[in-house]
């Protein structure tokens, strides 16, 4: 039914915007109507956004979805000039564009206790993710970390398919004070761990990895590189993986993380850091 | 092949050809020069990237250059179009001032003249095979300029004429992609009768045609007015949807949907995995003319940013090279360089591509092969490294093979490559379709008729020949477009 109306409206969904709420200061949660997306994503698929005809193709993971409602969640970080004004639309705005379900999904069964571990916005992503293991029968474990309580997002629902949470603060204001590679480390040392999932800020998935690594877990880690089409047409998101070039929109986002040269990424990560310095400067002082 | 020949001789023997043809000796027409294409110049042009560089023949120019056509009895130049169209006939339309018909008989066989006329490789085909330049060793008919006046001339008309649709049948057909395949294969299918919906991954309709292409070579103007066309015979379009993620193809059968043409493209951009390859600063030439085309990056009004280069260097021979180079040197490079493996006699670029690139000061570097990439400390290209080569013997494609010449490194200051080496079938349609045989290149394997292990669905252009060109795609749209029909009319008929 949906796709008939699609097709007759000769045009894609409102994509409208029906809930919104800040996570935290420079966090936003969306809710927008995406009927056929909420029925196909998986855990790990990621969309592409714009918010006008003059804006840039935003890639965002799918936080959670209601097939029922037909909705999906979003949840983005103010960095720069298009998460600015992503996180000035109101409820009842549209999407310019939206589309997807893009991106490998998370690969999930039965395996036995599974360590996420989580950094600052990164948790979004890892929700779903948590959420297919747990309902997969696992026994998950959730590290999830940020520089202080308010930074740390999405804690209830986490807990919610969690057998159990861990919060680690830098500053403590929250939880226990200090890094997540030593509260995944605390858990590694208690139980048997069969796998870990990472997700967060590259450096954070860096530590993480060569903690896991040591302890020889099989780790997954979730790459937010820099996209355009997020359909595998340009290439801007390659990354080395295992010494081989690997488009992260198409074989991705989830990776081996053992054999990510996370090194080569945070450098490809600031590839337009000057471009959108100036961008964002132009355009706060506009408004 | 012999009903074609005998329509083609019905058609040079009407009352209006023979008349034509009488008005002129041969000698007459032999004797006159090829028309030159008015241009804007090299200065002016690369301070803009949408200004269009060809500015079109005027009605003058067209008439002495439709008047060079000997009609021949023989017209060789229609083996050498991939959608055969009959050339003679809308060459003498020209020639008796029928635009109008002229323009008529292009879309019979072509779905999209105006782009036809401005992007085929017409020296590799129709006028390769011209008359002119097989016995007179002469410069062939202009037949690609013609193609674009006679399109141009029903365009700027306001008489755009939509062809004629059979009265619908209800069949509903899924278009996959929105390139030059999907819309030639659109069109036939809506000629036909069919309700045809062509699906498009991006937020733009037009594949190729509007992130790859740039401006100054086809206007997206062009592009807008054949697919209004298109919607006039009924054609829907719905962008943003990816067959096999959005929806599968299952639940588009339970719509209803009875034929599936993908023509998804060759949407994934090659690299040479050499050293220094991921630094920054070295991208593909599809994101590059993608931001630059598709994202408008060149703007300050759009938010995409792309990375500008003093020294820009383009790794490839082809028309992509061409288009990113030029590309360069319309966003301020001061050098803009092509890099190429072989030299310039094998470069798959059109011959006007490459010698606009050169007007536009463009530099050469031929027989060069980049080996490896340096940066600076953070992580921007800054020196690469070519090694210089010398030409072999032939290789499977006909040309001879490049060889790396010892010792012969050169290191080259660089701040921007754009890597235009090819690209590879994008994976992602066929990965939604576990059961569709596709070969060890990730190419959809079809028959002749375009019909794949799939018997429902069908596949045609770069997504089945791994990087082609838009004339081929056509081809293919149309081809497929006529043995869908015969598929789904048996299949009707066995019921």
């Amino acid at each position: 039914m949906h796709i008939q109306t699609v097709i007759s409206t000769n045009s894609n969904f409102m994509n409208r915007i029906v809930d919104k709420e800040f996570l935290s200061e420079n966090v936003v949660k969306i809710v927008v109507e995406a009927p056929l997306i909420a029925k196909s994503r998986k855990p790990g698929n990621f969309i592409i956004l714009r918010i006008s005809d003059k804006g840039e193709r935003i890639p965002l993971t799918i936080a959670a979805a209601d097939e029922e409602k037909g909705t999906i969640t979003l949840i983005a970080q103010k960095v720069g000039v298009s998460t600015e004004k992503l996180a000035k639309m109101e409820v009842g705005d549209s999407l310019h564009d939206l589309v997807g379900p893009l991106g490998k999904a998370t690969e999930i069964s039965k395996i036995g206790t599974i360590l996420a571990c989580g950094g600052g916005v990164g948790i979004a992503p890892l929700l779903p993710i948590v959420e297919g293991f747990k309902k997969a029968g696992n026994r998950v474990i959730s590290v999830l970390a940020a520089r202080s309580k308010d930074l740390i997002i999405l804690e209830d629902e986490m807990r919610k398919w969690s057998d159990e949470v861990i919060i680690m603060t830098d500053d403590g204001s929250h939880g226990t004070k200090g890094l997540v590679t030593e509260g995944a480390e605390m858990v590694i040392k208690r139980e048997k761990v069969d796998e870990c999932i990472a997700i967060g800020p590259a450096i954070m998935m860096k530590f993480t990895s060569l903690l896991t690594k040591k302890y020889d877990i099989p780790t997954q880690a979730s790459l937010n590189s820099i996209m355009v089409d997020g359909t595998g047409m340009c290439g801007a998101c390659r990354v080395t993986v295992g010494g081989k070039t690997k488009f992260t929109c198409v074989d991705g986002p989830e990776f081996d993380a053992h054999q990510i040269d996370f090194d080569e990424m945070m450098m490809r990560l600031g590839g337009y850091r000057e471009e959108e310095k100036k961008d964002y400067e132009r355009f706060m002082s506009q408004v | 092949m012999t009903i074609l020949s005998e329509y083609l001789k019905e058609r040079r023997n009407e009352e209006w050809r023979a008349e034509l043809r009488k008005k002129l000796k041969g000698k007459e027409r032999t004797s006159i020069p090829r028309v030159k294409m008015p241009e804007v110049e090299p200065q002016e042009r690369t301070k803009h990237q949408n200004v269009e560089v060809n500015l079109g023949l005027t009605e003058e120019q067209a008439l002495v250059e439709a008047s060079r056509c000997m009609d021949c009895a023989t017209p060789t130049c229609i083996d050498g179009c991939p959608v055969q169209i009959n050339i003679p006939e809308f060459v003498k339309n020209i020639e008796r001032k029928e635009y109008g018909l002229a323009a008529q008989t292009l879309k019979k066989t072509s779905a999209l003249p105006a782009v036809c006329g401005r992007v085929c490789p017409q020296e590799k085909q129709c006028e390769e095979q011209c008359f002119y330049t097989t016995k007179l060793g002469k410069d062939p008919i202009a037949i690609g300029y013609l193609e674009r006046f006679a399109a141009d001339w029903e365009r700027e008309s306001g008489e755009m004429s939509v062809p004629e649709c059979a009265p619908a049948n209800g069949k509903k057909i899924a278009a996959i992609g929105s390139g030059p395949a999907s819309l030639s294969f659109a069109g036939d299918m809506a000629k036909l009768g069919y309700d045809v919906t062509v699906f498009e991954a991006l937020h733009e309709i037009g594949g190729v045609l509007k992130y790859g292409i740039p401006e100054f070579r086809l206007p997206n103007s062009v592009v807008d007015v054949e697919l209004e066309n298109l919607r006039k015979m009924g054609v829907k379009f719905v962008n943003n949807f990816i067959v096999g993620r959005t929806a599968s193809f299952d639940d588009l059968k339970e719509e209803g949907f009875e034929g599936f043409f993908v023509a998804s493209g060759a949407g994934l951009p090659r690299f040479m995995n050499i050293p220094g390859e991921n630094y920054n600063g070295i991208m593909s030439s599809n994101e590059y003319l993608t931001r630059v085309n598709l994202m408008g990056a060149a703007s300050d009004d759009n938010d995409t940013p792309v990375l500008r280069g003093k020294t820009v260097a383009v790794i490839g021979g082809g028309n992509t090279a061409m288009d990113s180079v030029r590309t360069s040197k319309r966003l301020g490079a001061e050098r803009s360089i092509i890099v190429y493996r072989r030299s310039r006699a094998e470069m798959p670029a059109r011959v006007e591509e490459v010698n606009h690139a050169e007007e536009e000061g463009i530099e050469f570097m031929n027989l060069a092969n980049p080996v490896e990439y340096f940066a600076d400390e953070k992580g921007r290209v800054n020196k690469m490294r070519v090694q210089h080569m010398e030409l072999g013997e032939p290789d499977a494609s006909g040309r001879r093979r490049p060889v790396p010449v010892e010792g012969s490194e050169e290191d080259i200051d660089v701040d921007l490559v754009i890597v235009a080496v090819g690209v590879s079938p994008n994976p992602l349609i066929p990965s939604c379709l576990p059961e569709l045989k596709v070969s060890k290149w990730g190419t959809i394997e079809v028959g002749d008729n375009m019909q794949s292990s799939i018997p429902v669905l069908f596949a045609g252009g770069d997504i089945v020949r791994g990087g082609a060109t838009v004339i081929l795609a056509m081809g293919d749209g149309r081809k497929a477009a006529a043995s869908m029909h015969e598929y789904l009319s048996g299949e009707q008929k066995n019921d």
